[in-house]
């Protein structure tokens, strides 16, 4: 593909957040959305549970079982698509 | 609790995760600078990694004592617990896969000889080469760049800054020797058992962080981590167990080997 030109690759701070976004978006995400996904619905529940304070414990508990299911169930979906 | 790595225990594992993620960070970026010494020449190739680690040095001097100073603890425990969570998942899926031979081992001989390759198609000039200097410094800064997320996230967070960069030093330095006395790529490193450690300890980490983030009481306090280590250690274990009975009664060649695999 040709060059299209320093006066077409837009202002050096444009290009400079993109990459820092595109960084970032790989850093997180990449070819594994659902991790990032499953970490922010984990958390999620435990902010929930975290609301009534006789839970917290219980929080604390829950949050290996969940990470270990996010964990396994990514696992589970890169072994499917490697299935014959 | 206050600090999770105030106690010998917490301190031993949040140094043996700084110290093992850097080295294999490391471990990788030498073997791009070793490629482009080989093909390119090494005071260039030399000139670029040392202003690579400058440039890493200067971030973290830079963010880690304006995120201690500027962000309220619980809200930095959230954050860096949750991406410490993401990141290190991504670090234990990817061994656990491997472990299990669902994903081509990171070889690197193949990838040093595919980078002599790329790098001996031109000719070098005589004095300072500019293509050696960007593809070491891009090697360096790209591989430590995943160093300082760890160094700032864990350091900041047990306000242990200092004790995890000098645990990144200190591997970068370990793998640096190691690169001068055998002078080629370290092929023989143990690179997926390591990186297996290390996604156990950095989700660990992430699970104890982020949970403390929204005010969850953990039982035995910092005792948590290694119990939390041990439990994820159980788990890796577990899955590459099943994928292994899973896979073995087909031989229909399941295990990737399309390439030298990255990261």
């Amino acid at each position: 593909m040709a060059d299209p030109g320093p006066g077409r690759r837009g202002p050096l701070v444009v290009r400079w957040v993109g990459a820092f976004g595109r960084f970032w978006w790989d850093f997180l995400i990449g070819d594994t959305p659902e991790l990032f996904a499953g970490v922010v619905v984990v958390l999620g529940i435990l902010a929930l549970l975290c609301l009534r304070p006789g839970l917290r414990t219980a929080a604390a508990l829950a949050a290996p079982v969940l990470v270990a299911g996010v964990l396994t169930a990514s696992v589970h979906r890169a072994a499917r698509r490697r299935g014959p | 609790m206050l600090v999770a790595a105030a106690t010998p225990t917490g301190a031993a594992v949040l140094v043996t995760a700084v110290f093992l993620a850097s080295a294999v960070e490391m471990v990788e970026a030498l073997t791009i600078v070793l490629a482009v010494g080989v093909t390119r020449g090494w005071r260039s190739a030399l000139e670029g990694a040392a202003a690579a680690l400058a440039a890493l040095g200067a971030l973290v001097a830079a963010f880690g004592p304006a995120l201690v100073h500027w962000v309220p603890l619980s809200v930095l425990r959230l954050i860096v617990g949750g991406l410490l969570l993401v990141f290190g998942l991504q670090w234990l899926r990817k061994a656990v896969l491997r472990a299990a031979g669902l994903k081509a081992k990171h070889d690197e001989d193949a990838i040093f000889a595919e980078q002599v390759a790329e790098l001996s198609a031109g000719r070098p000039p005589s004095g300072r080469d500019a293509t050696a200097f960007a593809v070491a410094f891009k090697g360096v800064f790209l591989e430590g760049l995943e160093v300082v997320v760890i160094v700032l996230t864990l350091g900041t967070t047990s306000h242990r800054l200092g004790l995890a960069t000098l645990a990144a030093v200190a591997a970068v330095s370990v793998v640096a020797v190691a690169g001068l006395v055998v002078h080629r790529q370290l092929s023989g490193v143990p690179e997926n058992a390591m990186k297996m450690g290390v996604g156990l300890m950095l989700v660990s980490f992430g699970t104890f962080w982020s949970a403390e983030g929204v005010h969850a009481t953990w039982p035995g306090s910092d005792l948590a981590i290694p119990a939390l280590v041990a439990f994820y250690g159980f788990m890796a274990w577990l899955l590459v167990a099943a994928l292994r009975n899973h896979a073995a009664p087909r031989s229909d060649g399941l295990a990737s080997t399309g390439g030298p695999a990255r990261g």
